[in-house]
């Protein structure tokens, strides 16, 4: 009887119904989005640094990962005293340079990585394969599509260029083996791998030994703050960044957005809050003598509460689904406009749909209707009856 | 023969500004239980006040009212609520049924808020249905309705969880000469079948059908007669 009643009083006026339906959708599309937002650059790097399964990294004192262009001098030295620890499994080290290319158009300047193959952690292939030897490198869409080049294509690059001179130094001709999609990198950044040697013989004796970043993996079970911790103290030149370090780093970065994200949150709540208030008072507001006939009649007041928060919860359930295909397709198009924010890898979600996200928003907002609910029907039902129907029979 | 109302002294006043009006001034009488009586008088007498302080819609500024031997005029709303439900009937001038459920559904209300199952109460739904006569419109919405058939349904809800005493406010005040004249023999029927009913009304055929005539002026009784 109490869904009945509910179920009609909502039919009743349809046409109320759909757009306070729809009104609500559009609260919980935003609320879901602000959701998404808080935590979800959060979520999406963590989950960017585990990937490729490296828990430690290793960077200059002071600095993080390719955030200057400061080195760690006697770098190989260190990976292999890394790589004599037990509790390493493998260590990947990266030299971080600049590539010129030569075109037929003048030249283009890329982002270099110098790896390892084997154990390279900073791209993922799309096509083609690994650098097998030293004249071979892979290239990213935005560089292919820059330098017009293919894959198996022999282009000539330098680690340097004399603009004055219009003159490469440092030059090779590299053999482009595979289409790599770097994970750290911008949209639109250019960027290319090549072995490691390749790229400090391209600079020169400087960069004898040098490193820019080394990520270690580390045995399963291990303690992976004890051993960043005993790091850095073995080796006192280097910032060692565990993953949790990383994403506190993150989460000082991202404040503004958390904070941000928070009050317009709040906002979306408050007004799908106010929304429903607004619409259980007119509908309530209009039955206030069916009320209180039905007060007089032996219906207890909870029973009213409970239809009429029934009435503004049902529009809250119905709404919150429609709310959650809105927020995504939403938060997929302003990902993809944030996306190209300078400088954010390209595989940084802004917006990252988890499920537990999902289910806030969606308990928020069912919580919302039933307290939405309770303030006009408890009004409506504690009126005295006889007076209510007196002014009922009048009006 | 017992006493089904037993009401003593009873007193109802408004604030009104600074000064509190009267509606009842001291009210006193009984009513058997079996009883019909009409309560009768002119337009703000006190006739429908009274019917709200016995319907224990409303609470006395001073006096008792006793249903059935139980003191009804100090109750809290919860036991109030449910003293409504199963022991006191209400009839309302304009009928006052749920617009979204059929006639047979508004029957059903107070019987599932007594905590009826769905079968039972669409038994006994039905069989009041019948008793009112309107058994073959039992899926039709008040909207679909005559408003004599209305009013049968409302005495219908009213009779559904065989209340002690019906209280009705202006029953017929609604309804022209003839669908008046049908609701008098079925509060008749009623009251022949030992239904203990209270009728305020303005309808003098109305309050002819009933055994006993109380006058009302000015918040007291000045009158109470035995019809036949």
């Amino acid at each position: 009887m109490l869904f009945t009643l509910a179920a009609a009083s909502l039919i009743r006026h349809r046409a109320r119904t759909v757009l306070a339906i729809l009104g609500v959708s559009v609260s919980a599309a935003m609320l879901l989005d602000m959701v998404m937002l808080s935590s979800g650059m959060r979520v999406s790097f963590g989950s960017l640094l585990t990937s490729q399964g490296y828990q430690l990294r290793l960077a200059p004192k002071g600095t993080l990962p390719f955030d200057t262009e400061a080195t760690i001098k006697d770098g190989d030295a260190m990976v292999s005293q890394l790589l004599a620890r037990p509790e390493v499994v493998a260590v990947s080290p990266v030299f971080g340079g600049q590539l010129y290319i030569l075109t037929a158009h003048g030249v283009i300047a890329s982002s270099a990585l110098g790896v390892i193959p084997a154990v390279e952690a900073d791209y993922e292939l799309s096509s083609g394969r690994q650098p097998a030897t030293a004249n071979e490198m892979v290239a990213n869409d935005a560089l292919l599509a820059a330098t017009g080049a293919s894959l198996g294509d022999t282009v000539h690059v330098g680690s340097g260029f004399d603009s004055q001179l219009r003159t490469l130094t440092g030059e090779r001709t590299l053999r482009i083996v595979g289409r790599a999609r770097f994970i750290y990198m911008a949209r639109e950044q250019k960027g290319a791998a090549l072995p490691i040697e390749t790229l400090r013989a391209m600079q020169g004796r400087d960069a004898d030994g040098r490193v820019s970043l080394a990520m270690v993996r580390l045995v399963p079970g291990q303690d992976i703050e004890s051993e960043r911790a005993a790091l850095e103290r073995l080796f006192p030149r280097v910032t060692v960044i565990s993953i949790a370090e990383a994403l506190k780093q993150v989460d000082e970065r991202r404040s503004y957005f958390t904070q941000l994200a928070v009050i317009l949150g709040a906002v979306s709540l408050v007004v799908g809050f106010l929304l429903v208030t607004t619409l259980v008072t007119v509908s309530v507001n209009e039955r206030i003598g069916e009320i209180a006939v039905m007060r007089a009649i032996g219906v207890h007041r909870w029973r009213i509460v409970a239809q009429i928060v029934l009435e503004a919860s049902a529009m809250m359930l119905v709404a919150s689904p429609v709310g959650l295909v809105l927020g995504l397709v939403t938060a997929r198009y302003l990902n993809s406009i944030l996306a190209n924010f300078p400088g954010m890898p390209e595989r940084i979600d802004f917006f990252y749909f988890q499920p537990s996200a999902a289910w806030t928003s969606l308990g928020l907002l069912a919580l919302s209707g039933v307290l939405a609910g309770i303030y006009p029907s408890w009004r409506s039902a504690s009126l005295p009856i006889a007076i209510t129907l007196r002014q009922e029979a009048v009006g | 023969m017992s006493a089904m109302l037993e009401v003593r002294a009873l007193v109802r006043e408004y604030p009104m500004g600074d000064e509190r009006v009267a509606a009842l001034r001291g009210v006193t009488f009984d009513v058997d239980d079996g009883d019909y009586a009409a309560i009768v008088g002119p337009s703000g007498c006190g006739k429908s006040t009274l019917l709200n302080l016995l319907g224990v819609i409303d609470r006395p500024t001073s006096g008792t009212v006793a249903i059935g031997g139980e003191r009804v005029d100090q109750l809290s709303d919860g036991r109030a609520t449910e003293f409504r439900l199963r022991r006191i009937g209400f009839v309302f001038q304009r009928f006052y049924l749920m617009q979204a459920l059929s006639a047979r559904e508004n029957i059903e209300l107070p019987l599932a808020e007594a905590g009826l199952g769905k079968v039972a109460r669409r038994d006994r739904a039905r069989a009041l249905l019948d008793y009112v006569g309107l058994g073959a419109r039992e899926g039709h919405r008040p909207s679909q309705l005559s408003g004599g058939e209305q009013q049968r349904v409302a005495i219908a809800r009213a009779l559904a969880n065989s209340p002690k005493i019906v209280l009705a406010d202006e029953p017929t005040g609604e309804l022209d000469a003839r669908t008046g004249a049908e609701m008098i023999a079925l509060f008749e029927r009623l009251n022949a079948d030992g239904t203990t009913i209270v009728v305020v009304t303005h309808d003098e055929d109305l309050a002819r059908a009933a055994r006993r005539m109380i006058h009302m002026r000015d918040g007291v009784i000045v009158g109470d007669e035995r019809a036949r």
